[in-house]
């Protein structure tokens, strides 16, 4: 029964690792960006919402309604400012401002607010620590069932997005040939600002996540990326029903480390990306060309 | 008025002139084929009056407006569309969606799923198959549907026929010589100088950027414009400089 509970709890943390994990993918399927500012900026929104509760008396949820739209104004800005002129300087130049971006947001939120640990539990009444108690071993968070709830809803609004809109349609061109969607009248520089728009309002909501379940500080960042790119690339970079497995199955194997013993979170969690690296460099191939479905497919 | 008329032409590719000052004029509704060996130009040219390529110098205009340094994507919207060189369309994506983002992007105007699939009857199987699976001369099909999905008042083909097979050809023509009868303008460029000639207006042969000769496709005979094409016979040898 402590097995089927730390499998349960380990699907739980895989909805948020799915959270965390979608507007890294996103922006990865589209631009072919890997941005490193990813934990900070979702680090960055947590605090925003943290402000907003604490010094303004807002509830969370509808400080998420300032917060979200100030993540796609960051988006926005972070695409035409940063990564737009960045790409210009060939394929490791946006690794490495996107780096420093994350350096310049750590060091002025631990100027800003201190190295002090801070979370949003306290703002949400019970319920971070509500649970439905299935049996006298299993009981299950009501918090972490809203966060897979809302990693769900959100890879599955964004896969509809991507595939019923004319602004879903014009990122998937946009992501797959720039100049050849140009030709058809789309305008690939907005696209690729609204897709970073996108992709920060998700990082919003996985920083609003984090926030909830967890503590914070400046430096979580580089964490909470960590997590997310073993979460996209367990599931598929730019696969966005492959980052809620990816997420799931790294909850599940961080749930069932911690079981063996402390330290076995971490390194459970790591070990099954490494496997699954070395499964992808040397039978990828193999596994493609025998189970189509797992066939490289643009996002 | 020309629909569109391009003035002093010129464009590079880094150091090397790949179109060379060239001037020319397309009546509404009529077809101008550009014919000229691997390396003419005939692709660069097409490209910059698309927006696709940057100009050094001169104008392209469209109903007498300059389009200046409008990009690809604003001279798709004013009513130039170019079906580039190897199809590019959208592999990933369905015949339906590659229709549908040029339509939602492009101007408003009488072409919409229907009347592309109507043109293209053998696109209809093949509407929500992955633009990536179909053959070759389906994929010309639909790269030609695509750009009329914008409602182009110029459309540019770039290589038609080639990659082809001639049963595929002939399909692909059948349906453009319906198009070109329908009003729209048309600037194709082919390396087939027997088909050029046949369902163009107007012929331009290019050679190292420049034209060596044009003229009334009614006027001119296949010998002449293979002569211009191989460089043995100049027509204009300064600047082409034409109409």
């Amino acid at each position: 029964m402590i097995l089927v509970n730390q499998i349960i709890q380990g699907v739980l943390l895989g909805g948020y690792y799915a959270l965390i994990a979608c507007g890294l993918s996103f922006m990865f399927g589209v631009m072919r960006i890997i941005n490193l500012a990813h934990g900070a900026l979702a680090i960055l929104a947590a605090f925003a919402l943290f402000v907003l509760a604490d010094s303004y008396g807002l509830s969370p949820f509808v400080a998420l309604l300032i917060v979200l739209p100030a993540m796609a104004a960051i988006g926005w800005l972070l695409q035409r400012g940063v990564l737009e002129r960045s790409q210009r300087g060939g394929v490791l130049t946006p690794i490495l401002s996107t780096f420093g971006l994350a350096i310049v947001i750590e060091n002025l939120l631990f100027q800003r607010f201190g190295a002090d640990t801070r979370s949003l539990a306290p703002y949400v009444d019970t319920l971070s620590y509500d649970s439905w108690s299935v049996t006298d071993d299993i009981s299950i968070g009501k918090l972490a069932v809203l966060i897979l709830i809302a990693a769900i809803v959100e890879l599955g609004g964004l896969q509809l997005l991507l595939a019923k809109t004319q602004i879903g349609r014009a990122i998937r061109a946009t992501a797959e040939d720039a100049d050849t969607a140009g030709l058809v009248g789309v305008d690939a520089r907005f696209v690729k600002a609204a897709a970073t728009a996108i992709a920060m309002v998700t990082v919003g909501i996985a920083g609003a996540a984090l926030a909830l379940r967890a503590t914070f500080d400046p430096y979580a960042g580089p964490m909470q990326l960590i997590f997310a790119f073993e979460a996209t690339v367990i599931g598929g970079a730019g696969s966005l029903w492959g980052t809620l497995v990816g997420g799931v199955v790294l909850g599940v194997a961080q749930s069932l480390g911690a079981q063996v013993s402390p330290q076995g979170f971490f390194l459970a969690g790591h070990a099954v990306f490494l496997a699954v690296i070395l499964i992808r460099v040397f039978a990828g191939e193999t596994i493609r060309a025998k189970l189509p479905r797992f066939r490289r497919r643009p996002i | 008025m020309s629909a569109l008329q391009v003035e002093k032409l010129d464009a590079r590719h880094g150091l090397l002139q790949a179109v060379r000052a060239v001037s020319f004029a397309v009546e509404k509704g009529q077809t101008l084929a550009l014919v000229g060996a691997n390396g003419a130009g005939k692709t660069t040219l097409l490209r910059a009056i698309a927006g696709a390529h940057p100009l050094h110098s001169g104008r392209v205009l469209l109903d007498g407006v300059d389009l200046g340094q409008a990009r690809a994507h604003e001279r798709t919207k004013r009513g130039v569309a170019l079906v580039p060189e190897g199809r590019r369309l959208f592999a990933g994506m369905t015949v339906e969606d590659n229709l549908k983002l040029a339509g939602g992007v492009g101007r408003p105007g009488p072409w919409s799923i229907e009347s592309v699939l109507e043109t293209f009857p053998n696109l209809q199987p093949r509407r929500k198959a992955l633009a990536g699976s179909l053959s070759g001369g389906e994929q010309q099909a639909a790269a030609i549907g695509r750009a009329l999905m914008t409602n182009p008042e110029v459309l540019l083909l770039d290589e038609v026929s080639l990659g082809l097979s001639p049963l595929a050809v002939e399909r692909v023509y059948a349906s453009l010589q319906m198009l070109m009868r329908s009003g729209v303008t048309v600037i194709l460029v082919e390396q087939d100088l027997k088909r050029a000639l046949s369902v163009a207006d107007q012929v331009i042969c290019m050679l190292e950027g420049r034209f060596v000769a044009e003229g009334k496709a009614a006027d001119m005979t296949r010998e002449e414009v293979t002569a211009a094409y191989f460089g043995l016979h100049r027509a204009a040898p300064e600047a082409g400089a034409a109409s």
